[in-house]
């Protein structure tokens, strides 16, 4: 093996992309730029409509579900999640439960009585 | 000594130690800022009124900051691709611009706190501002950590791409992996503090 | 990959290691990235932190024997502002035990049990040359090695060190002197030492297994290992999350734990209010909570080793105690709030949390169970490392099972906060891990130094501990079923209810000081031994685990060549094999 072949080999496993032959880079190169406009978009989005002033409660599932596209975007394209291997993709499920254990069952817990039980 | 699949793949799990590695911490780090927000979550439930984030946040300087942000992860996405590419001069510049633009963000913040200072808030005023402060401060430092770790890649620890390119490329990758977790907490804290 | 040359091609350099030159002494010795001196220097720094705190409780032990009595000697060592007159002062009680708690369980078990242990085998023991980042491993010791030395230093500053017990429960500790804020740094340096150590252990164990080493053909120490490095990756945040807004409270201000209208000796506290005590209580147990299975998923690990060995038989049910270990790491997330039941949370959390704990006592169980069936119709050697292997058991079984009413909303309310409490904890940490850590010392150490440890200063050290902890802490449960509450530095002298249990501080105090006599022996043993014990071979104990396969004590890099694994872990008395036990590695 030449060394370049062997580069080329080597980063072919080395990546979460399937190939290191420039079209590919430049498919990817597309997906991020199209994900680069929607996230700005999104940015947008969610300041206009905090203008609205709506009720807490709406105004919190709003942001939230806005944040959490953004968010996904960032996730499954910049960072390859959405060819990531199984392995990894499992440890962020497992952290993911524990993450919604923690933000959840201490407010549930004592609430002072914010919410009604 | 040469540790195993620090540079090619393990074939079972198709993945290198530092990719296995790096995603590790940032599991702990969704941890971290997890009980951050459950902190933001249980002392807001539980007082009696709460200010929205724009009476007293400077929601167009944050929305700038948002979009400085964003626009780094998609340059730090762009400095490995160019890696990728065999193009070490382009990575140079996007990896640049990422460290700018992180620079962009903290003077930003600097001019924020500043502003806030002068006008008496401080961390201890109230629990609005010390949860403003406390999150944005600790995220604040893994911006900077995020910088650091760029600069070297830009810097001394370029002299890599000569002798070992793949891995070089790699942990770029894991770098910017890091770098966009930093964005990805941004993405939820600007709703969280300044719009709500 | 499948041909030895392809092996050979990942490692080209094994050869060469073990002929690299010498380092010069601090890279050899001190600032290594070897993990078995790493492992080393974790065992020992975990020790002497397990013998200063088992010092700091025999303190604290005099005082809870006879309350207000001078401390003859000793008691005028330490200075007039603790004890004058040779008399221990309340604050320095509190100093003592919220200190010994933080030692022992962050500073001495866990280093011990994880870094020491886990540091030094897990590689060998899946045929590894060294963890997947030898430089982050050596960082990670130095961080832990700064967390001790800032807990060290915070007794000598102004006020002392921490006493607002090693939960730092908000408010007291908000308020208390500058100790506390050097408790909260040496946390700080701790979790980072203990996350970087996780991060390691995990990618170490999924990538760098030797060939044929599946996952179901793990020692049952290497999956205790890995499940306990990811209690320790997801569990430790949210404590270092609240160490800052602590922190932040102490420091800056802030009221993240104080709630409005505080007071504090007769003043209103000028604070901004809003906080919440509860808010710390969540976030530091969501932490401790699978911190006390980080205290014994190790011991169950080393247990199983030496008894799977000792027995000359498979451990039975293998698989059970597998997947057992898996459902007791996740299960351990979600019990946190049964150290919570007296804060006013409802009925219907309290349901929730006392049968996620109830739940959780299944794995436990069966792991227990699957590991006393071992023991039947085995050919057991009574060797010291059995000894206290087995020896664990029973104890871990009372700590265990004490902990089911405490596990119980209702039978809490009496219980808790009581010497009942100590004693459960107690029994399962101390006659519970630590006894599994000492066996595994006297297991290991012919790897370590290619000498054994002497048997009979190993049995006499056994049997005096056997004795003593039991002397100790068996007490303690009638202690607190009379409702002689925790940490009163007078033990519950000054209580009238308490008067017809007070006979047994006494004894758990000479239980303790004797406890200490019979450490002599293993403290002897353990250094004669490294320069004049017995020498043995690779493998004295004749074990089937793939870290026998090495040289004792291993060289850099491991292994003369890169081991592969044929069949399980544990094929002892195989019928028709050539010899009593057919090792892992070989062909």
């Amino acid at each position: 093996m030449t060394s370049d072949h062997a580069a080329g080999v080597a980063s072919e496993h080395a990546t979460g992309i399937t190939s290191d032959h420039a079209a590919d880079i430049d498919r990817h190169v597309k997906i991020y730029i199209s994900v680069f406009v929607a996230l700005m978009v999104l940015t947008i989005v969610t300041v206009a409509i905090s203008r609205f002033h709506l009720p807490v409660p709406i105004a919190v599932a709003v942001a939230l579900l806005v944040a959490t596209i953004k968010g996904s975007l960032v996730a499954c394209y910049f960072m390859h999640l959405i060819s990531e291997k199984k392995l990894i993709l499992a440890v962020l499920v497992l952290t993911a439960v524990f993450f919604v254990a923690l933000l959840t069952l201490p407010a549930v817990t004592h609430s002072n009585g914010y919410w009604i039980h | 000594m040469d540790i195993p699949y620090t540079v090619e793949v393990r074939r079972d799990t198709g993945l290198t130690n530092g990719k296995i590695g790096i995603w590790l911490f940032l599991a702990s780090e969704v941890m971290l800022f997890g009980a951050l927000f459950a902190s933001y979550i249980l002392i807001r439930t539980g007082a009696p009124s709460w200010p929205r984030g724009d009476t007293i946040l400077n929601v167009p300087l944050a929305t700038v900051n948002t979009i400085v942000l964003i626009t780094s992860s998609v340059t730090m996405v762009m400095a490995w691709a160019s890696l990728m590419r065999h193009r070490f001069g382009t990575f140079r510049i996007y990896m640049g611009t990422t460290i700018l633009l992180g620079c962009v963000f903290l003077v930003i913040k600097y001019f924020e706190y500043s502003h806030k200072f002068h006008d008496g808030l401080y961390p201890g005023t109230n629990n609005f501002l010390a949860l403003y402060f406390t999150l944005t401060g600790l995220h604040m430092l893994h911006v900077f950590g995020g910088m650091v770790v760029n600069a070297y890649f830009l810097g001394p620890g370029a002299k890599l791409w000569k002798t070992n390119p793949v891995w070089f490329t790699n942990r770029v990758e894991n770098s910017g992996l890091f770098w966009h977790f930093v964005d990805l907490v941004w993405i939820f804290l600007f709703p969280t503090l300044y719009l709500l | 990959m499948s041909e030895p040359g392809a092996v050979a091609a990942t490692r080209p350099h094994a050869a060469h290691d073990l002929h690299h030159e010498a380092l010069g002494f601090w890279r050899t010795y001190v600032f290594s990235v070897d993990h078995k001196v790493i492992g080393i220097q974790y065992a020992i720094t975990g020790l002497l932190f397990l013998f200063f705190g088992f010092t700091l409780m025999m303190l604290m032990r005099w005082q809870l024997a006879y309350p207000g009595a001078p401390l003859p000697l000793i008691g005028r060592l330490l200075g007039e502002a603790r004890m004058p007159g040779g008399m221990m002062v309340p604050e320095f009680y509190n100093e003592l035990g919220a200190m010994h708690g933080t030692i022992m369980v962050f500073l001495g078990v866990v280093p011990l049990a994880v870094g020491g242990f886990g540091n030094f085998v897990l590689p060998l023991q899946i045929g590894a040359p060294d963890m997947a980042f030898p430089r982050l491993n050596m960082a990670s010791y130095w961080c832990f090695f700064l967390g001790g030395v800032t807990m060290l230093v915070s007794f000598f500053v102004p006020g002392g060190a921490a006493q607002s017990g090693w939960t730092s429960y908000a408010p007291l500790s908000v308020i208390a002197g500058t100790g506390q804020t050097m408790w909260i740094i040496g946390m700080l340096f701790l979790i980072t030492s203990s996350l970087l150590g996780a991060v390691n252990f995990i990618t170490t164990t999924i990538q760098l297994r030797a060939k044929g080493l599946t996952f179901m053909r793990f020692p049952f120490f290497v999956w205790a290992q890995f499940v306990t490095s990811f209690l320790l990756l997801l569990a430790f945040p949210p404590l270092e999350a609240a160490a800052i807004l602590q922190l932040m409270d102490r420091v800056a201000g802030t009221s993240f734990f104080l709630p409005s209208g505080l007071v504090v000796s007769g003043q209103v506290l000028q604070h901004a209010g809003g906080g919440n005590p509860l808010l710390w209580q969540h976030l530091f147990w969501f932490l401790a909570h699978p911190e006390v299975y980080v205290l014994i998923l190790p011991a169950m690990g080393i247990v199983a080793e030496i008894v799977a060995n000792n027995t000359r038989k498979p451990l039975w049910g293998y698989r059970s105690m597998v997947y057992s270990l898996i459902f007791l790491g996740f299960m351990s997330f979600i019990v946190w709030a049964h150290h919570m039941f007296m804060t006013g949370m409802g009925t219907a959390m309290a349901a929730f949390f006392q049968t996620t704990t109830m739940i959780i006592s299944i794995p436990s169980v069966v792991i227990l169970t699957a590991l006393i069936i071992s023991l039947w119709g085995g050919s057991i050697r009574f060797n010291t490392p059995m000894l206290f292997a087995v020896a664990f058991l029973p104890m871990f079984g009372i700590g265990g099972l004490t902990g089911l009413p405490l596990g119980l909303n209702v039978a809490d309310i009496p219980l808790h906060d009581t010497y009942y409490v100590i004693a459960h904890f107690h029994y399962v940490v101390a006659p519970g891990t630590i006894f599994a850590l000492f066996a595994g010392i006297y297991y290991w150490f012919p790897k370590a130094t290619g000498r054994k440890m002497n048997e009979t200063l190993g049995k006499i050290h056994f049997a005096g501990s056997l004795v003593c902890m039991n002397v100790i802490f068996m007490p303690m449960f009638l202690v607190g079923l009379a409702g002689v509450s925790r940490r009163l530095y007078d033990g519950g002298a000054a209580y009238d209810f308490a008067q017809p249990v007070l006979h047994w501080n006494v004894v758990s105090s000479w239980g303790a000081w004797t406890m200490a006599l019979f450490q002599v022996p293993f403290i002897f043993n353990f250094f004669w031994s490294i320069w004049k014990g017995e020498k043995t071979g690779d493998n004295p104990w004749e074990a089937t685990t793939i870290e026998w396969a090495a040289p004792s004590p291993p060289p850099h890099g491991n292994f003369l060549e890169a081991p592969q694994a044929y069949r399980g872990p544990y094929e002892y008395s195989v019928p028709g094999a050539a010899k009593g036990f057919v090792p892992q590695y070989e062909a």
